[in-house]
């Protein structure tokens, strides 16, 4: 995160993306999304108050340290991790908050919920960031990367309240970098064939795996730039940092990067989850939204091929008091109905009542569907729940998430916007 | 209320009317006690009745006794249990003082609160009498069907035992969706009706456990407007509530014929089975590979690591390869009775049946286990 800092800020402006135009996207299906200041951001939100000021989120005891410190208090000086003592003799003025990290982790997945609208690719890699291949969406969608990044960033300030920074590019090292370049609140789109003119001019510390080390012994053979390292013999470049880092670097240096979006190595349970605006005691309301969540999960499931035996739901209450409350099905699953009954039984009979802040699905225990056998029933009609859902599926993939939904869903409207995906033309 | 009762039998009586106690009541009187010296509402031709009833299930069981003073008190059934198991082998007196209950057994003495009589609800009075049969046939028949009953409330209807009454025959049968149990006997009806009602399994059960010992006769008596079912033998009474839901058609799906059939040895095929679903991660599927050469049994894979055993059998029909789950196979099994079962199938997808094998190699008609198998990926 913090290496953007070296970075020439010249170069980034060929390539920052204005209002509603921005650098050809074509070939550019990755994205790296970077929320900014995060922390600082939500905890701003929160209290309106502190908008214009420094603030800075931390531990406030003697060892404390700095998770998080918005753009104004970064004028300073202040930096995530460095103790707060010193944040403090920085900048007396800034506000200091302990860190409320419920707030973060609901804020985290409501944004990564918007990132999954957009597309399953999503690979979170801590609270604040991740990377989305958005290729196999776009024709649904009916935009592109760079159309897809703009509406990603204005879901999550509408949504969530606090700003993020986009990287779109052709692979995910180049999207990372570009994001890191167009913090705050920007959007940095690199063009698939002008990858090496902006890779080229960074220094070697821009690339993924050097460190201080590494970049001192670059430099003392005179590579400084990654152009340098690009145009090196690979002979020279081994002999300077060993063969396996060689390597990576001369790929990294030369726009290679293919690794892939992996959402979430080997899941150990998929689920979704909804903080409202306001609270609510209603339990009929409370339902609908188990079933919009199941309905939500179970797709889940079903896109990645998994099925899941153990479906838990988790309910946090307006004082922030959390239960999770789990039952196992006689066979895996991934019907919408068969997780929603199971959770609709549990919030019947293991949650008490009470002013509900945060209500949540989950299915555990999984087992891909590939690979396990499917337990037959009875009474099983040869077309049954598991075929509708299919069917449904395969018409939210053509037509969006509200093209099939169930009847009790259909009085509420898209309660999250979510991306303003075409709607079905209902002329024809 | 002052009376003198031997121990042993209080403690019976006591133990088994606290076991169909809720075990958190709803309101405390729910998990009372009640013990009636002498008052006609227990009748029972017994001095002493001790009753518990949760709304759902209730227990009467009668003790002789010596009555010096009648009446009525309700105690803690768990208290009440765990005390007179602990007595002293002498007899015990129970007297009620005001609000409380002094029991003492040669020189040990308790005192206990007791809980309002008023509050606690009317015992449901026994139905009207459908018939008996002996407790044995009673209780076999019961496990045997029981054990394919659903565990899982979201679908109430599996998880009773319907009990057909048709003259003088007696079924029961109980599926979870996933296999179906089914028992058929002769019976003495009362007289002859023709009704089904569904009882729940866990209560039918651990009825069957407690009045159906060899030698005894078990009474059923039936109110089925009332959603009630009435057991009694040995003195004891129970009552269950009825589920009030409706059960599968199941008739149409039993298989009418089959193309392959086995008759194997029950207790190797177990023990073949125990050991090779050690590799069956999750309780996932064993193959069975059935061929006139015998039976290939086969779990696991590549990953979890996998288990092949080979068993003798006698087999006839078109060799058949078919999975199923190794937990809900294993209680088919268990549950046929015999030393040797008869498997049988038609295709890797549609229902195989086990039933009992005589010890001349015929089939045992009035019992079946059906089992649904598990579709193998690819």
């Amino acid at each position: 995160m913090g290496r953007s800092a070296n970075l020439p800020r010249g170069l980034v402006d060929r390539f920052r993306a204005g209002a509603d135009s921005w650098p050809d996207d074509t070939g550019c299906p990755i994205l790296h999304v970077d929320m900014d200041a995060f922390y600082a951001s939500v905890e701003i939100r929160e209290r309106p108050e502190l908008r214009n000021r420094p603030v800075v989120v931390g531990g406030t005891g003697p060892r404390g340290v700095v998770s998080s410190a918005n753009y104004l208090a970064r004028e300073y000086g202040v930096r995530s991790a460095m103790p707060t003592s010193r944040a403090r003799r920085l900048c007396p003025q800034a506000v200091y908050v302990p860190p409320t990290f419920p707030l973060y982790t609901e804020a985290s997945s409501k944004v990564m919920e918007i990132f999954r609208e957009v597309t399953p690719l999503v690979e979170p890699l801590s609270l604040d960031e991740a990377f989305l291949d958005v290729s196999g969406a776009l024709r649904r969608l009916r935009a592109t990367p760079a159309q897809v990044g703009a509406q990603l960033r204005r879901s999550v300030a509408e949504q969530v309240g606090v700003t993020c920074s986009v990287g779109v590019a052709s692979t995910k090292f180049i999207a990372k970098l570009a994001s890191g370049m167009s913090k705050p609140d920007g959007m940095v789109v690199v063009p698939h064939a002008q990858t090496l003119e902006f890779l080229h001019p960074l220094p070697v510390g821009a690339l993924w795996g050097v460190g201080g080390r590494t970049a001192e012994s670059l430099d003392r053979v005179g590579m400084e730039t990654v152009g340098d390292v690009a145009a090196a013999p690979l002979a020279r470049l081994r002999r300077v940092v060993g063969n396996a880092a060689a390597e990576h670097l001369y790929a990294l240096a030369n726009g290679h990067d293919s690794r892939a979006v992996v959402p979430e190595s080997a899941e150990k349970s998929i689920g979704a989850e909804e903080t409202f605006d306001v609270d609510h005691h209603d339990r009929e309301l409370l339902r609908r939204e188990l079933l919009r969540l199941s309905e939500r999960t179970a797709a889940s499931l079903r896109s990645r091929g998994l099925r899941g035996r153990t479906v838990s739901i988790k309910v946090r209450f307006h004082d922030f008091t959390t239960i999770t409350r789990s039952r196992t099905l006689p066979v895996a699953t991934d019907v919408s109905r068969e997780v929603f009954q199971a959770a609709s039984k549990l919030l019947d009979e293991s949650v008490p009542h009470g002013a509900v802040r945060l209500i949540g699905v989950r299915v555990e225990q999984l087992v891909q569907a590939a690979e396990v056998g499917e337990q037959l029933f009875l009474d099983a009609p040869e077309r049954g729940w598991r075929e509708a859902d299919h069917a449904a599926d395969s018409a939210r993939s053509r037509f969006g998430g509200a093209a099939v939904r169930p009847a009790s869903l259909l009085g509420q409207g898209p309660r999250r916007s979510g991306l303003t995906e075409p709607k079905p033309d209902r002329g024809k | 209320m002052k009376i003198r009762v031997e121990r042993d039998g209080l403690a019976d009586a006591v133990a088994w009317v606290a076991r169909s106690l809720p075990s958190r009541p709803p309101v405390p009187v729910l998990g009372g006690v009640l013990l009636d010296a002498g008052s006609e509402e227990g009748d029972t031709g017994e001095a002493l009745t001790v009753s518990g009833f949760d709304y759902e299930v209730s227990a009467t069981v009668g003790v002789p006794a010596t009555i010096a003073a009648g009446g009525k008190t309700l105690v803690s059934g768990r208290l009440l249990a765990d005390i007179t198991k602990a007595l002293p082998n002498h007899p015990v007196e129970i007297s009620v003082d005001g609000a409380r209950v002094a029991i003492t057994c040669g020189s040990a003495k308790f005192s206990l609160p007791t809980m309002p009589v008023e509050d606690y609800p009317q015992l449901p009075a026994m139905p009207q009498r459908a018939g008996a049969l002996p407790g044995e046939i009673f209780s076999s028949a019961v496990s045997q069907v029981a054990v394919a009953a659903g565990k899982d409330d979201t679908l109430p209807m599996l998880t009773g035992v319907r009990v057909e009454f048709n003259g003088d025959k007696l079924t029961m049968v109980a599926t979870d969706r996933f296999r179906l149990a089914m028992r058929e006997f002769e019976w003495q009806p009362a007289d002859q009706v023709e009704t089904a009602v569904l009882v729940p399994a866990r209560t039918l059960a651990e009825a069957a456990k407690t009045l159906g010992s060899s030698g005894t006769t078990v009474e059923l008596s039936l109110a089925s407007g009332d959603g009630l079912l009435g057991l009694s033998g040995t003195g004891r009474r129970t009552t269950t509530r009825l589920l009030d839901a409706e059960f599968p058609k199941y008739r149409q799906l039993l298989p009418a014929d089959h193309a392959s059939a086995a008759i194997i040895e029950v207790t190797s095929l177990v023990q073949a089975i125990k050991r090779v679903s050690l590799v069956a991660e999750r309780g996932t599927q064993v193959r069975l590979e059935f061929t006139e050469a015998g039976l290939r049994l086969s779990a696991g894979g590549d990953d979890e690591g996998s288990a092949e055993e080979e068993l003798p059998c006698e087999f006839t029909g078109e060799p058949v390869t078919i999975a199923f789950n190794p937990g809900y196979l294993l209680d088919g099994l268990q549950a046929v009775g015999t030393d040797r079962a008869h498997l049988s199938f038609t295709t890797p997808s549609r229902p195989a049946l086990i039933k009992p094998v005589s010890e001349d190699g015929s089939v045992v008609e009035g019992y079946l286990y059906l089992l649904m198998p598990v579709r193998l990926p690819g």
